[in-house]
């Protein structure tokens, strides 16, 4: 009873310890391009102010908007909240993690995705369906390279559940596995597409004919903007923790392991500012290609990481 | 005490019955339409729900069989009603109860006489797929088979004033003998030359591997032509649009999955002992055909020949199941081989649920708004709230997002894909999980596509603002639609129990089940194998997801504020837009056509520049028209042609035929 306590403890703690951190995690990234380009930046606090400007703004909504449409902000950031819930980011062996396993966790994004794409479409706006359509043509080339990432590291762990996939990697004696190398390439590349960072999208332009994220959200405003913009931050961070939880596990503590929570804590800030640093100088030294290059960059993507799994079984088993 | 109470075999013959009697009094009641809108398809709905009774209750009982003193003299009609055939069974009873209610409704524009033939040849057809199910013998099988094929075939032309209507049937009605006459054959090869034609004798006769793989052959091309499977799928989108709605969705939803009944009965029932080799032809036409079916479903704009082709994506994803099964099979791992079988079993259901939603809702579209083209429609949620929340419902369960059922069924076959590592073959090892790579382009093509239809169709803006008499799905149509939808939610989150019963027909025709820790799993958690290698439950998955937009809701309301206004759209500050500006269907798939080039035929038609209301359109061919039977029909035509100089047309030409006959055949025989 007593581990199923502190279990739910660790749950609940992580889960909010997530979604108070990723706005910052968003604004540590922004400063550290800004620095790389020789500007001083905003401040690693600045997408905290835009949040709370936002909510308290007064909400317009388009004259046919359906409840579709005023919905989806919820859904997105509680779909966002529940992955970044699965993902063991501080601890293993949390009580909410079996629900949902590395292939649910593809189909939470899948799921945010198509209401995404669906309140884009509601309105009826040229932009709307346009971001619709560009949306949907990046998630169907990302999810199976993401999926296949995911296989490698399922394939070598023989199983599709995080937890042990992570146990297997952070508590194990340390192997070097050839096939990680090719999916972590991949699941890199999948993570630029599927967060619209460059070579992609582009996150801090509107510009009509390039963009794909922020056509899909042009008629949002205030706190629906907000819960957007926050549920954007919450799958960078998730994306992120998936990465830190597959390729670089170590540090990582058991729930209900009290002592060890601190170092975990400190291990994940620490990781954490190293993979934004390191995402703000991989934006800064590529451009944004077109759209109907990206097709090919998620191919390539893709075969990486199924090269990885073959790489798995002829090297590995 | 046995003899008061029926077994469920014989309530299943007399509910077949009961369905033929129906059809005959729908003839006879040809003046009278209300009595059948009102009284027959209603009656029949409720047979239906005792055919699901039915086999439910047969999916936790011993086989039993009856013999029926019918049929040709000393070959009685031998039925057998076991776990298998208890599965498709339930799902036919089922689906048909929703589809017979519906039709209740959806018909009603129908004129006497048009709506007894209906009547007669939809029970007919109904009581032909229940016998196809039960049948115990090679005779009976075919018969009903037959019965099948032509009943649909009727219904298929229902409306024959359209001359495409009946080149369509005729296109259905030419590949569904083909495969007859394959099954036909495969029954004669398994049979092995002692002439007993009941199933009984079927699993005895000992067969050559070679014998028993034309026998596999034979019979995965005859079924797999009615399935749908590539290249034989070609009847399917043009079948489908052409049929009544209602019908579409019995096609879809439960006829093609008798071709899985089919290849599942004679592959691990008759057959018995399985080749890996079969498992890879499964397995390769399957990812072909599910891949193939999901980009032409996307390119299509005729929302029901979308959902056909989408039909034989799905039918592709159940044959990588069983593929995967036959595969694990024939290497000696029958546990993961279970896995395999009950995941294609547990999709073939889902797909019969969640695609006769669909077409139900294909057709409430039609009925209501005159239109089965995308890129006429547009906004129909404000109009249309109840067909748009099912088709939600029908939407999200194809696209495999959880917690719905057409996630928990393609997670099994993820997870099946996933233990390639016990196979000893290290060619096979990493070959099958490259069908997890397609399954899971497939997937997201399928939500792209699903999207589309849903987005283009029932959202955004009237995109035809002349059309006025829109209207709601009618009082049946709804119950109808909820029955299916509120299966698909249910499905979805309680795989468990279905795995369950799905284990009891893999026992009873494989002799194996799932492994301990599956099955004693209790309901909340779905565990293909052991709960370290993966475990998924979509209750607890759904009840955290509601609450925490529940939770989000509140606090976002209780600290800051819930103030709204109502303004025009601001469209980056266009003020002219109209609704000619939204995406059409075929910009939708723009990227597709584009990235999947060499797959499609695709002919652009232009305005002239000096249009003032241009509009440009795409259509897009399956190459396999020209490309392989074209090709056939000329060569028949050829032969044909080469063969009429032996036809003379006078008597006495074709007297010294059969003389030269008669002769030869008496010097061979000598």
């Amino acid at each position: 009873m007593n581990t199923l306590v502190s279990g739910i403890l660790f749950q609940v703690l992580q889960s909010v310890l997530m979604v108070l951190l990723a706005p910052l995690l968003l604004g540590w990234v922004n400063q550290c391009r800004a620095w790389l380009q020789n500007k001083k930046g905003a401040g690693i606090f600045q997408p905290y102010r835009t949040l709370r400007k936002l909510f308290n703004k007064d909400a317009i909504l388009a004259n046919n908007a359906t409840v579709f449409f005023q919905r989806m902000p919820y859904v997105l950031f509680a779909c966002m909240w529940l992955a970044v819930g699965i993902v063991p980011v501080l601890a293993t062996g949390l009580p909410f993690s079996p629900a949902a396993d590395v292939i649910a966790l593809v189909g939470i994004f899948a799921l945010a995705r198509v209401f995404q794409a669906l309140a884009a479409m509601d309105i009826g706006t040229a932009f709307g369906g346009l971001g619709a359509r560009r949306e949907m043509l990046i998630g169907f080339l990302a999810e199976p390279a993401m999926l296949m990432t995911l296989f490698t590291a399922s394939l070598i762990s023989q199983s599709t559940s995080l937890v042990t996939i992570v146990d297997n990697f952070a508590h194990h004696p340390f192997a070097i596995y050839p096939s990680m190398a090719f999916a972590a390439a991949a699941f890199v590349m999948v993570m630029l597409a599927e967060n619209a960072r460059i070579p992609i999208d582009n996150p801090v332009t509107h510009l009509e004919l390039t963009m794909i994220h922020e056509a899909m959200i042009l008629e949002y405003s205030a706190r629906h903007l907000a819960l957007i913009e926050w549920a954007t931050s919450l799958k960078l961070t998730t994306y992120i923790c998936i990465g830190i939880a597959i390729f670089l596990p170590f540090g990582i503590a058991k729930a209900g392991d009290w002592m060890a929570l601190p170092l975990a804590i400190v291990a994940l800030l620490a990781k954490l500012a190293a993979a934004g640093a390191g995402l703000a100088l991989l934006e800064m030294v590529s451009a944004k290609i077109r759209i109907f290059r990206a097709p090919e960059f998620l191919s390539t993507a893709f075969l990486l990481a199924t090269l990885g799994m073959l790489t798995h079984f002829l090297l590995e088993v | 005490m046995a003899h008061s109470v029926f077994l469920p075999i014989e309530i299943a013959c007399l509910a077949l019955l009961a369905w033929i009697v129906l059809a005959f009094l729908g003839l006879a009641c040809i003046r009278q339409p209300r009595i059948i809108l009102n009284v027959i398809f209603p009656a029949g709905a409720a047979i239906s729900l005792v055919i699901a009774v039915v086999g439910f209750m047969a999916l936790t009982l011993q086989a039993q069989t009856i013999i029926l003193p019918l049929g040709l003299p000393n070959l009685p009609f031998h039925l057998r009603l076991d776990n298998l055939s208890g599965v498709f069974l339930t799902l036919l009873g089922g689906v048909s109860f929703a589809v017979s209610i519906f039709s209740c409704g959806y018909f009603r524009n129908y004129n006497g006489p048009k709506l007894a033939l209906v009547a007669l040849q939809y029970h007919t057809f109904l009581a032909s797929m229940a016998l196809v199910l039960l049948a115990d013998d090679a005779y009976l099988f075919m018969v009903a088979w037959g019965a099948m094929a032509v009943a649909s075939y009727f219904l298929v032309t229902t409306e024959h004033q359209v001359p495409q209507n009946r080149s369509a049937g005729f296109i259905y009605l030419l590949t569904a003998h083909l495969g007859a006459i394959a099954i036909l054959f495969s029954f004669g090869v398994i049979q092995g030359g002692h002439g007993e034609y009941t199933f009984d004798a079927l699993r005895q006769a000992p067969l050559t591997p070679l014998w028993s793989t034309v026998a596999f052959l034979l019979a995965f091309f005859g079924f797999g032509a009615k399935a749908g499977m590539l290249p034989l799928h070609i009847w399917l989108p043009e079948a489908h649009p052409a049929a009544p709605s209602p019908v579409s969705a019995l096609m879809s939803g439960v006829m093609i999955k008798t071709a899985i009944y089919g290849m599942i009965r004679v592959i691990y029932d008759l057959l018995g002992v399985i080749q890996w080799q079969w498992g890879m032809v499964v397995l390769t036409v399957g990812a072909a055909t599910a891949l193939f079916g999901i980009l032409f479903a996307l390119t299509q704009n005729d929302l029901k020949r979308l959902l056909a082709y989408s039909s034989v994506e799905n039918i592709g994803i159940i044959l990588i199941g069983l593929g995967l099964s036959m595969v694990f099979m024939g290497m000696g791992h029958p546990t993961l081989g279970v896995l395999g079988l009950i995941a294609a079993l547990y999709h073939t259901i889902n797909h019969g649920i969640y695609k006769a939603l669909l077409f139900l809702g294909a057709g409430a579209i039609l009925r209501s708004s005159g239109m089965r083209n995308l890129n006429q429609m547009g906004g129909f949620i404000r109009h249309m709230p109840k067909i748009a929340l099912f088709m939600l419902v029908g939407v999200l369960s194809i696209s495999a997002l959880p917690p719905l059922n057409g996630f928990a069924s393609e997670w099994l076959i993820f997870q099946t894909t996933l233990q390639a590592p016990a196979l000893q073959s290290g060619v096979l090892r990493s070959l099958v999980p490259v069908t997890a790579a397609i399954l899971a382009l497939v997937g997201a093509l399928t939500a792209t596509c699903f999207v589309k239809v849903f987005g283009i169709a029932f959202l955004g803006q009237m995109r035809n603002p002349d059309l006025k008499e829109i209207h709601d799905a009618r009082f049946t149509e709804t119950i109808g639609m909820a029955w299916l939808a509120i299966s698909c939610v249910v499905l979805g989150l309680l795989p468990v129990f279905v795995i369950h019963l799905l284990n009891n027909v893999s026992l009873s025709i494989t002799g194996f089940g799932l492994p301990s820790d599956a099955v004693d799993s209790n309901w909340i958690w779905l565990i293909p194998t052991s709960a370290a290698r993966a475990s998924y439950s979509p209750i607890i998955f759904f009840a955290v997801v509601i609450s925490a937009v529940l939770i989000t809701i509140f606090l976002v309301h209780r600290l800051y504020h819930g103030r709204l206004r109502r303004g025009p759209a601001w469209d980056c500050g266009y003020p002219e837009q109209t609704p000619r500006m939204q995406d059409s269907s075929d910009a939708f798939a723009q990227a597709i056509r584009r990235i999947f080039g060499p797959v499609f035929k695709a002919t652009r038609h232009f305005p002239s520049p000096d249009d003032t209301a241009p509009r440009f359109s795409v259509t897009v061919e399956d190459k396999h028209w020209a490309g392989l039977y074209l090709r056939i029909a000329r060569l028949t035509t050829f032969v044909s042609n080469q063969l009429g100089v032996v036809q003379q047309g006078r008597i006495h030409v074709y007297l010294l035929y059969s003389l030269v006959t008669l002769i030869a055949l008496l010097i061979f025989v000598q």
